[in-house]
């Protein structure tokens, strides 16, 4: 009976984990997609989990290898006698016991040790090719309360400055763009055409094709090592006044003439009717800007050329400079440069997808 | 949706300051220029924009191509006519980089043609398999879309660093491969390797986007289709080669173009990863441009020009495609 109701019971299970909508059962392409997507979560997501884990391994851990996936930390115990904690180790006594003692000092390849239980016993001199260190996980903050103080580094330079450039950057953008999509969408002018060309021209200048002249705009107008440098040349995005120009033709004429009856300004026209029922296309514009602005990284490379300047973007590549790569430090600012855009995600992906899918943008 | 609430809220915060700080200055042009006159107004700040940071560019990188010297400003350069495309393309052999003038830009025009060919089609074809996944009937597929996504969103920077912490010599896979009984390997200072990860990476980085636009194409073929290819009992590869893949040739068209553009363009990842090394082996032609142009001295503006006139006009081609391409898709 036992057999029957365990068979019964797995069999249900089973039933639960593959049954879908439509067909009753799952076939073998299913499990070759579940295979796939978990070997894709491995690959995608593990890197990233790698990082942030080691950020949180102090010094020497992060130095050892093989490497362990845990953060661990050697255990300490205080011992009468001694001011200072002392570190925790498993000895392996000649008869083949194991004992946890406290390493006093080490002599060449010897050790002197202390039994913690019973200080009153005295030194043991144990080589220390018997001697493990005994670790526990521990996760260190270390690294984080060292770049968030304000001595310990230049961080919250860095974070203002990149902040700086996107939100302004960000808010011209979707002010400017929108301006010229309400122009281009709801007035019958010569020269429309013209001017909507002029704009979608752009598309075929990349940033990177026009980066000596760019340089040499922002050098004239003295802007070399200046935040503005940075945001000027990127505030008009032929995509953001080509997406919102399109959006703005569904809005319906008749709210315009109304206002227009009404006296209003053409400004309030804009201001007060049109950005507000644009909402949807001003939130893809402006995540878009955001997240171009927050991660850019070659023209803030040839206009931002002081420490004082630098974005946190330029500051982790500045990482790389200096002989040795100081990944303890690294590795903690690498996590709290991808976390706000990793956050923001979670909650804006819907619209970020959303507006990928419709116009290629980024 | 109410993190959106808030999040536009928030925005509209910031963006209101400034529009209270126009509104004067639109009112009084709208009182001498007339509403006739007023798209202009709101167009002049794009226009502007436009024109100083992307036309006028443009003329500038013709000139400065035409002309030599370190010096920054237009006054000081001599004319060379072409000699900076000369010097460019003076070379004893073309299959030798060693015997050109400029190898370094050979090294990088060669590493380029080979890596957008082999990155795009890794990128195209990993893509669509991850779409086709993403796109069948199971469990958890919000969170899986979302797993092949996120690296989009990271910072190259990050991603570059990331990935160094992973490969370096003490590095993760070499720890996991000590694990399995196999050699550790230093990934990024042998040629072959370092190109190899170099693609790994940005495919990596940038395969979510890919995906993202090909889910939406998979998702706009009509389901009765494939209810039909059922009822034939076709089997999957026939069903794959002969409806999902016609059906989304027009969206494959639209990424390959996009791959392509942004492929010919790859500069960051790289910059941080390998730095375009070892020796040159993983350099490309943006970093070219900005290696001759900006970090070694003295800096030859008139050489990084004519380099990125030639990167313009390649991708003006596939540009061109593109705006062809999208000119047939509805923008709803």
């Amino acid at each position: 009976m036992t057999e029957l109701t365990a068979r019964t019971a797995q069999s249900s299970i089973l039933q639960f984990l593959t049954r879908r909508r439509g067909r009753v059962r799952a076939d073998w392409t299913d499990w070759l997609t579940y295979a796939y997507l978990f070997l894709g979560l491995a690959v995608m997501f593990a890197p990233v989990l790698w990082v942030v884990l080691s950020s949180f391994k102090a010094p020497v851990n992060l130095a050892e290898f093989p490497p362990t996936f845990l953060p661990y930390a050697a255990e300490t115990v205080t011992v009468e006698g001694f001011d200072e904690p002392l570190s925790l180790y498993e000895v392996t006594t000649e008869d083949g016991e194991t004992r946890q003692l406290a390493q006093i000092r080490r002599v060449g390849l010897n050790a002197q040790m202390i039994d913690p239980a019973n200080p009153g016993a005295g030194r043991l001199v144990v080589p220390v090719a018997d001697a493990k260190p005994v670790r526990s996980i521990f996760f260190t903050w270390q690294h984080y309360t060292r770049l968030l103080s304000a001595s310990g580094s230049d961080l919250w330079l860095f974070v203002y400055n990149s902040l700086f450039i996107t939100i302004v950057a960000t808010a011209i953008t979707v002010i400017m763009n929108s301006m010229a999509a309400f122009a281009l969408s709801k007035y019958r002018f010569k020269g429309n055409t013209l001017a909507l060309i002029a704009i979608l021209m752009t598309l075929m200048i990349p940033p990177t094709v026009v980066l000596v002249p760019i340089y040499l705009i922002v050098a004239q107008l003295g802007l070399v090592g200046n935040l503005w440098g940075v945001i000027l040349p990127t505030v008009a995005t032929p995509t953001g006044v080509f997406l919102l120009r399109q959006y703005m033709l569904t809005i319906p004429d008749e709210l315009i003439e109304a206002a227009r009856m009404d006296h209003a300004s053409e400004w309030r026209i804009y201001w007060r009717i049109i950005l507000p029922l644009s909402a949807p296309a001003l939130a893809v514009v402006a995540i878009f800007s955001i997240l171009s602005r927050w991660n850019d990284f070659l023209l803030p490379l040839v206009v931002l050329n002081r420490r004082e300047v630098f974005t946190l973007q330029l500051a982790l590549a500045s990482f790389q400079d200096e002989n040795q790569i100081h990944y303890d430090q690294l590795l903690a600012m690498t996590t709290l440069t991808a976390l706000p855009l990793a956050f923001a995600f979670i909650f804006l992906q819907r619209y970020i997808a959303s507006g990928i899918a419709s116009t290629g943008i980024k | 949706m109410r993190a959106a609430a808030t999040f536009s809220g928030a925005f509209t915060a910031l963006v209101a300051l400034p529009a209270r700080a126009i509104e004067p200055v639109m009112r009084g042009a709208q009182k001498i220029l007339g509403i006739k006159r007023m798209p202009w107004v709101f167009l002049f700040p794009n226009l502007a924009a436009v024109l100083f940071f992307s036309l006028l560019p443009v003329f500038i990188n013709i000139f400065y191509s035409a002309t030599g010297s370190d010096r920054l400003y237009p006054a000081d350069r001599p004319y060379v006519g072409a000699a900076n495309y000369e010097t460019l393309f003076e070379c004893g052999s073309y299959l030798d980089p060693s015997t050109c003038s400029r190898d370094l830009f050979w090294r990088a025009l060669g590493n380029t043609l080979i890596f957008v060919p082999v990155q795009v089609a890794a990128m195209i074809g990993i893509a669509l398999f991850t779409a086709i996944c993403l796109n069948r009937d199971i469990r958890g597929r919000g969170f899986f879309r979302g797993i092949f996504f996120f690296p989009v969103m990271l910072s190259p920077v990050v991603v570059a660093l990331t990935w160094q912490w992973i490969l370096q010599r003490n590095g993760a896979l070499n720890g996991l491969l000590t694990a399995l009984g196999l050699t550790p390997v230093n990934w990024l200072v042998f040629p072959n390797s370092a190109f190899f990860w170099s693609v790994f990476v940005t495919v990596w980085a940038h395969m979510g986007f890919f995906t993202i636009i090909l889910l939406a194409g998979l998702q706009s073929i009509p389901r009765d289709v494939y209810e039909a290819a059922k009822m034939d009992a076709a089997n999957p590869w026939r069903v794959f080669t002969r409806i999902t893949l016609p059906m989304l040739k027009p969206t494959l068209l639209v990424v390959f173009i996009l791959c392509v553009i942004r492929s010919v363009q790859t500069f960051d990842e790289l910059y941080v990863l390998t730095g375009g090394g070892p020796g040159s082996a993983t350099i490309l032609i943006v970093q070219y441009i900005y290696e001759i142009g900006f970090a070694i001295q003295p800096r030859n503006f008139g050489l990084a020009a004519a380099a990125s006139l030639l990167l313009g006009a390649v991708l003006l081609v596939f540009t061109l495609i593109q705006l062809r391409l999208a000119r047939g898709k509805s923008y709803d």
